[in-house]
């Protein structure tokens, strides 16, 4: 096989990783922007979106329309737990929202090992996402599961681009994770941005769910855990609050991880998540800003 | 209130109009920091088509003082009234929504959005959507030079470019109060003069202002009635001219000196 077709086949791999993360990543990045804080209940959105698309297709909804629901109730889900955990809260010090979401973590994974157990579950797929396309003689494989991943991914991040340079509410989203006094002052309706922002991250993690659940095959109560932290890493080295940050945070470190596995010796692919997280280290240490530099804000 | 004429569109209205009610009225508010008493027992009025200036040291609570008409700060006491109704238990939402403009201390533009995208937001809690294009079309005409910058992300615009955004933006939600807070704070004094100027031509075409401002001799110029604030309260009050003849009360009045 040649390194040219090896390093096409890592490509593949990393953006189809790298989109999973930036999905989880601008979640917690717009919830950062408007509220200051770091919300750890947001993986577990992707549980429920990926259980939702399950349930869906067991009470027989096709896969399309059970990948629609999943995101809605993941969105849904989201805006519930601002409306019945973090809104009491808000205003409060940081610490106390930051154990808030640890509670509603804990809330969620427990009510999905009630239902669903703790066990892995199959997670259905259509035949026609189950086939692979094969390029110069079966040295390069697409799964038709990275061809759904990176499509998604792309029409949710221009949906989002959209959003917030175009509309009323996103450009008011932007000037609240900016500056939230001065937001209050021209007339923005901030409880319906913060609404607004925990719909859309929610909703994109809920599709990660979906393709993560996709590409592993199972779903289980914790299985946000591992990719949350990863799209933590994500959204510090692309700069904290920052949406572009996020994705562009989240594509690095899926070709990091990526570039780990596949060009370095075998022996040092298992420290893959220490390697990550020094990198963390090493960014808070001397980059805590991260790559996009956010605007520096004022205190009134 | 759907009848009601905006003030800025009435050129020349006169002050109070025939009516004793203030456009905004504010009655012995307390308002506390904490455990700190920022302002205690204050009284103000403001009448449609007034200009009132409020004077005072650094800390007197001046800037308290509009960020509790804004609602951005609950009073503990005492009622802030906008034509006759209440709006000091509104959120700022609401009170921008009727009518009440603040142009913060320090500006407080949003740097990364554009001057445009600011002037959009600056009308996002109006309810009255007709003639929005007429009232940006105004305000380009009176700057210029942010129609100029239009696409330019308003962090990059130069002090005074920056205030004349943040008058704008004030100005896009069309309001029946403008509540302006150190509008001449780190400009130029060029800048400061042309920013009174246009202030000057805001005040003939009728516009209601309440104007925290630290050039005594500016503020009294521009203002038709101006009070002192010392320590959290009224120290001195009265007609702008007034107080300009007697510069030594307005100073005994800012160190707390009875004469």
């Amino acid at each position: 096989m040649s390194i040219e077709l090896y390093i096409a086949q890592q490509l593949i791999n990393a953006i189809s990783l790298g989109s999973l993360y930036a999905l989880v990543a601008i979640g917690l990045s717009l919830i950062f922007g408007i509220l200051r804080m770091a919300n750890f209940a947001h993986g577990d959105m992707m549980m429920v979106g990926a259980f939702a698309t399950v349930v869906l297709q067991w009470v027989g909804f096709d896969f399309g329309w059970a990948v629609v629901g999943g995101i809605a109730v993941g969105a849904l889900a989201g805006v519930l737990v601002e409306r019945v955990a973090y809104r009491p809260v808000r205003g409060a010090p940081e610490v106390t929202m930051l154990l808030t979401s640890f509670a509603v973590t804990y809330i969620l994974e427990n009510l999905g090992i009630l239902i669903f157990t703790s066990s892995p579950r199959n997670f259905p797929l259509p035949d026609w996402l189950n086939s692979a396309f094969q390029l110069s003689d079966g040295q390069i494989t697409f799964t038709q599961i990275n061809i759904l991943t990176v499509v998604l991914t792309t029409v949710a991040l221009a949906a989002l681009g959209w959003f917030v340079t175009r509309t009323d509410v996103g450009l008011g989203m932007r000037a609240a994770a900016e500056d939230m006094p001065a937001a209050h002052l021209v007339g923005l309706d901030v409880n319906r941005l913060i609404i607004v922002a925990f719909a859309i991250a929610s909703g994109f993690a809920g599709l990660a769910g979906v393709l993560w659940s996709a590409q592993s095959g199972v779903v289980d109560p914790h299985m946000g855990f591992t990719p949350l932290l990863k799209a933590f890493v994500g959204a510090i080295i692309g700069g904290f609050g920052s949406i572009p940050g996020a994705v562009i945070g989240g594509y690095l470190l899926g070709a990091l991880e990526i570039c780990i596995v596949a060009f370095l010796p075998s022996q040092v692919s298992p420290y893959r998540d220490a390697i990550v997280f020094a990198l963390l280290i090493a960014f808070l240490l001397f980059r805590p800003n991260g790559l996009m530099k956010r605007t520096q804000e004022v205190k009134l | 209130m759907a009848t009601l004429e905006l003030a800025h569109d009435r050129p020349g209205a006169p002050a109070g109009e025939g009516t004793t009610q203030a456009l905004l009225e504010v009655s012995d508010l307390c308002v506390n920091y904490g455990a700190v008493t920022a302002i205690r027992g204050v009284s103000l009025s403001v009448a449609a088509g007034e200009v009132v200036a409020l004077l005072g040291a650094n800390g007197a609570g001046k800037s308290t003082m509009l960020r509790t008409i804004s609602g951005l700060i609950r009073p503990r006491s005492g009622s802030i009234m906008l034509d006759g109704k209440a709006i000091h238990r509104l959120p700022p939402v609401r009170i921008v929504g009727l009518g009440v403009a603040h142009c913060p201390e320090g500006r407080r533009l949003f740097g990364s959005l554009t001057v445009a995208e600011n002037l959009r937001l600056g009308s996002a809690a109006r309810v009255d959507r007709s003639g929005l294009a007429e009232e940006r079309e105004r305000i380009y005409t009176t700057f210029p030079i942010l129609r100029e910058r239009m696409t330019q992300p308003a962090g990059t615009l130069s002090g005074g470019e920056q205030q004349m955004l943040a008058l704008g933006r004030a100005l896009m939600a069309k309001p029946r109060v403008l509540l302006l807070d150190e509008p001449s704070l780190g400009l130029a004094p060029l800048l400061v003069k042309q920013i009174f100027r246009t202030l000057a031509e805001f005040k003939a075409a009728g516009v209601t202002m309440l104007v925290v401002e630290q050039n005594i001799n500016l503020a009294l110029d521009l203002a038709d009635r101006a009070y002192v604030l010392r320590t959290g309260e009224v120290s001195l009050a009265g007609p702008a001219a007034s107080l300009k003849a007697d510069y030594e009360k307005v100073a005994a009045a800012y160190l707390g000196v009875r004469p």
